[in-house]
């Protein structure tokens, strides 16, 4: 394994160096870059299906005491192939987007610069290494959003991610500072052979929690993720949504199950919260979006939720020893992550391609896709599917399995965690709803209907090296949809290595059967639900064009005998959001709606009007924005003084530093 | 009898019955209403006049058009066939359990929804937008109700529910009242029935349902009705299952008597609920669209309730 890491993470500087060149060697980035992520990929699976020990390396890199600790344990692995598995898709899909970019140059460095970090930081094994990736990662990736620079919002969402990446790396510093302990040893194998306890290990949970969660998105530090995410390439879109936000989560997982020791179960209590906040918030901000991509980026912030939910539940059931139900709560997020992974690099490789047909991200000037951009459409409709987490894909498997988790909530002991479990079933459920509501929304609006500009009715259908990786991804999901449990015996290493002492997760399945507890509790089946439809289909439709009728005629659409053929009688993305917006947006949004119709006898439009406040930004940022421009108009006053002045402060801050040394001893 | 018999007079049992069932609904109202009302053979015989008939299909009407009508009834038929109505011992009710149930008519009412908007009409997007509304309330509800049985019988295998409904003394308890009006609330509202929408009306602005398949005609329309007709079947089913598998045949494998006897309970069972069905809808009037939010939200906290009451009477 630590070979073939070395060959792909070396075709990955290849390709950065490569890269610097500019658009003359673009395919060339994107080939090696693919190289590399099969490479990878491919030795991560076997490494999973072998289920051997972990591989450690140090190289003489880094701090010089410390050099750099690399390790492949079955976690790493897990998310390696992740990773590496979309990054091939991705940048094969990349050979003929990019080529479209219209500055390559800002993308074609960063491209594989922002896989190397990103990779680096699921092998690294000491603090140093692990920072050191991170910031890699997200520099590579602010630099990426930057390659739309010419357009303002880019430059502002560039901006928020900066201060937001930092703020989150300072948590993390911290978070390892406090775990290397007062040996100061930063290797990850130190700090689990002596776990820290108490109010250290609450400072580290809260400090990992806000950092590798600011970066996955959690609620409400995801301020930052829909306009960057939004704002890059596509295919990087779909690294940042669908990848970046996968090695936050196993940082989160690395800190809170490897590197800590049992968890308290508070810990749980918080992570649900905060799971069930993220998950119902970002599918409601979702659904008021009508810019394709960051409504995708927000739905990112709903199955982040759902995954963080997964690790609540599998906190919860570790603390109190109940580590069956442990592993199953684990299996179910780690599943989603893997399975958000696909589908979410699929969408936004779908609305990479869209962009590319019409030049438009709006949905209000989309529609009708389905009739000239057939293929792409038909892979789009499938992650659609998904994401909502309906069968037969995988979506629904990792949800069902949440849900399962969450029936097992009651033999949770704490009281605060038997009322909290039912809520977050119920917020879980209505989140899982509200996406179903999104998609027919994106679906019916982008896709469907008829065309609402002329770009959207010239639209054509993109290239074969575009459409081949999103029918990739398309083929994943329906392949662990409707056999889960593929998937779920390549976890098993990983459960054994987090939860040891578990015993086999979901032990009663089979390849066609997902039993999670026990035959007479659950089951279901997803390769017998898609045959028995697909049967019962093809019987009716043979039935009835045998024996009833099969005749057919066009003719205009009904519509209750007035129909419009102008588009501007269709339906929009505004309106199908309307009753959402009513039943919750008043209360989430304060939305408010105004409509202004123009006095009689005047000739100009009526206007319609929808104003939306976000409660992240009116309740948290706002403020604390106000509170430290106050700080820094008062503190201005210290900047211009005489030199007598400033040595009177100093010599001031001096004497308090010593006090507080002199009292602490 | 063999179980894969019994599958299969499950599966040709649910969709023989359902145009009945709408038929005495029908039929009930009527009576209610002061007229004769159709025989209750009229369903079928609209069904196979609309199965003869041509399909008149818009012009901007897409391929996803024409295969949703045959994947959603068949979604929702095999929906049917895995809700135990004479007996548990299927093998069917075994492919999927409550949850993946609830998440399969999802799927239909997905692809529905989809369709509504397909042909770009200003109708079809109206009923898409407002089923789904519905939908993202009724949905949840569903789940909290299924969260309390599991949490009585820790089972979501629907047979194995029926099963401890039968075998142990469950007693009189609020949760599974309260689970109980939530479900029916929840099966009013998927159905579209009055108070929540009006399957017999055509007055555009308050179709909801039958505003979403208004492009419909011919066979692609007989099967949606149809379906229509087979879920509403399976709501009933589904309460009945759940809450009152009185005369359900447990014993495998299952004699003459004991089929005998299912079957005649169930037929009796789904004759008192359209009886009901038609009674409650007689009685009430339909309300506006938005009021439906507020009879959801209060079918969803019905079931938090419910569910709530359960998680901290268990660890007492």
């Amino acid at each position: 394994m630590l070979s073939a890491l070395s060959v792909g993470l070396g075709l990955y500087a290849l390709a950065f160096g490569t890269g610097l060149a500019g658009r003359r060697l673009l395919a060339a980035v994107y080939l090696l870059s693919a190289l590399a992520g099969a490479t990878i990929a491919i030795a991560a699976l076997r490494v999973l299906i072998a289920a051997g020990p972990a591989e450690v390396a140090t190289l003489p890199l880094g701090l010089p005491w410390l050099g750099a600790h690399l390790r492949i344990d079955a976690l790493s692995a897990f998310f390696l192939l992740v990773v590496n598995f979309a990054a091939t898709l991705i940048s094969v899909y990349g050979l003929e987007y990019g080529s479209h970019d219209a500055e390559p140059r800002r993308v074609l460095p960063f491209y594989p610069l922002f896989l190397i970090g990103m990779n680096l930081v699921l092998v690294a094994d000491d603090a140093f290494a692990f920072l050191v990736s991170w910031e890699t990662m997200s520099v590579a990736s602010w630099l990426l959003v930057l390659a739309t620079h010419r357009q303002d919002e880019t430059r502002s969402a560039a901006l928020l991610y900066l201060v937001m990446a930092s703020l989150g790396t300072g948590a993390l510093i911290f978070a390892f500072g406090i775990l290397a302990g007062e040996s100061g040893s930063y290797g990850f194998a130190a700090m689990r052979a002596a776990p820290i306890t108490g109010g250290k290990a609450a400072v580290v949970f809260a400090l990992a929690l806000m950092g590798a969660g600011s970066k996955a998105g959690i609620v409400p530090l995801h301020v930052w993720l829909p306009p960057a995410h939004s704002a890059a390439p596509s295919h990087v879109s779909a690294l940042m949504s669908g990848i970046m936000t996968k090695v936050a989560l196993y940082g989160l997982v690395r800190i809170l199950f490897d590197l800590t020791g049992p968890p308290p179960w508070w810990w749980g209590v918080v992570v649900l919260a905060v799971g069930a906040i993220t998950a119902l918030l970002g599918v409601l901000y979702a659904v008021m979006q009508h810019d394709l991509k960051r409504l995708l980026a927000y739905h990112t912030v709903e199955n982040i939720g759902i995954v963080v939910i997964g690790l609540g539940f599998a906190l919860a059931f570790r603390a109190n020893r109940l580590d069956g139900l442990a592993a199953l709560a684990l299996v179910a997020a780690l599943l989603h992550v893997f399975n958000h992974a696909m589908f979410k690099s699929l969408l936004f490789l779908g609305a990479g391609a869209v962009q590319v047909a019409t030049s438009e991200r709006d949905m209000e000037r989309l529609g009708g896709l389905i009739r000239t951009m057939p293929r792409t459409a038909f892979t789009f409709l499938i992650g659609s599917v998904a994401i909502s987490a309906l069968p037969p894909f995988n979506g629904f498997v990792s949800e069902w399995l949440t849900f399962q988790a969450i029936i097992r909530g009651s033999e949770l002991p704490q009281w605060l965690l038997k009322f909290e479990v039912p809520i977050v079933g119920a917020m879980l459920a209505l989140a899982a709803a509200l996406a179903a509501v999104c998609f027919v929304k994106v679906v019916g609006v982008v896709f469907l209907g008829r065309p609402r500009s002329p770009q959207a009715a010239e639209a054509r259908e993109v290239g074969n090296t575009m459409v081949a990786p999103m029918a990739g991804f398309a083929l994943v999901c329906t392949l662990v949809g409707v056999l889960p449990m593929i998937l779920i015996d390549i976890l098993r290493p990983v459960i054994a290595l987090l939860l040891p002492g578990s015993g086999p997760a979901l032990a009663g399945s089979s390849l066609l059967w997902l039993v999670p507890l026990g035959a007479d509790r659950s089951s279901y089946s997803g390769l017998i639900v898609i045959a028995a439809v697909a049967i019962l289909a093809t019987v009716l439709v043979a039935a009835i064009h045998r024996f009833a009728s099969n005749r057919l005629r066009r003719s205009p659409a009904w519509d209750c005998g007035f129909p419009d053929t102008r588009t501007e009688t269709e339906y929009t993305a505004g309106s199908f959001a309307q009753p959402i917006r009513r039943v919750f947006g008043t209360t989430v949004f304060a939305a408010r709606e105004r409509v202004h119709m123009p006095a009689p006898g005047e000739t100009h439009a009526a206007s319609f009007e929808v104003t939306l406040k976000d409660p992240a930004w009116e309740g948290l940022y706002r403020p604390t924005a106000t509170a430290v421009s106050f700080l820094a108009d008062r503190l201005n006053v210290v900047q211009f003084q005489t030199i007598r002045r400033y040595l009177t402060l100093m010599f001031a801050a001096l004497v308090a530093l010593l006090l507080i040394v002199a009292v602490s001893q | 009898m063999t179980t894969s018999l019994l599958d299969l007079v499950q599966l040709i049992l649910v969709l023989a019955l359902a145009p009945l069932l709408t038929g005495i609904v029908r039929k009930v109202k009527a009576r209610l209403l002061g007229r004769r009302g159709p025989t209750l053979i009229q369903p079928y015989r609209d069904l196979l006049r609309l199965l003869r008939k041509e399909v008149v299909l818009a012009p901007s009407a897409s391929w996803l058009f024409r295969v949703i009508p045959y994947t959603t009834f068949a979604a929702i038929w095999l929906a049917a066939a895995i809700v135990p109505t004479f007996t548990t011992g299927l093998m069917t009710s075994r492919i999927a359990d409550l949850i993946a149930l609830v998440a399969l008519l999802g799927s239909a009412r997905f692809g529905l929804a989809l369709a509504g908007m397909d042909v770009g009409t200003s109708f079809g997007g109206i009923g898409s937008s407002r089923e789904m509304m519905i939908a993202s309330l009724a949905e949840p509800a569903m789940l909290m109700v299924t969260f309390t049985v599991a949490l009585l019988v820790r089972s979501t295998s629907l047979p194995h529910i029926s099963e401890f409904m039968l075998t142990h003394a469950v007693g009189i308890r609020i949760s599974l009242l309260l689970g109980l009006i939530s479900l029916a609330m929840v099966a009013i509202a998927e159905n579209a029935r009055i108070p929540v929408d009006n399957p017999a009306t055509h007055l555009e602005l308050t179709m909801v349902h039958e505003a979403m398949v208004l492009e419909y005609s011919g066979r692609h329309l007989a099967l949606i009705e149809a379906a229509s007709m087979v879920k509403l079947l399976l709501y009933l089913s589904l309460i009945v299952a759940m809450f009152l598998p009185w005369g359900m045949g447990i014993e495998l494998p299952l004699g003459w008597a004991a089929l005998g006897i299912g079957l005649g309970a169930y037929a009796a069972k789904l004759m008192v609920g359209a009886v009901l069905l038609g009674v409650f809808e007689t009685a009430i009037a339909k309300m506006r669209v938005f009021r439906v939010a507020e009879f959801l939200g209060g079918a969803f906290l019905l079931g938090i309730l419910a569910a709530i009451f359960l998680y901290v009477s268990e660890g007492l």
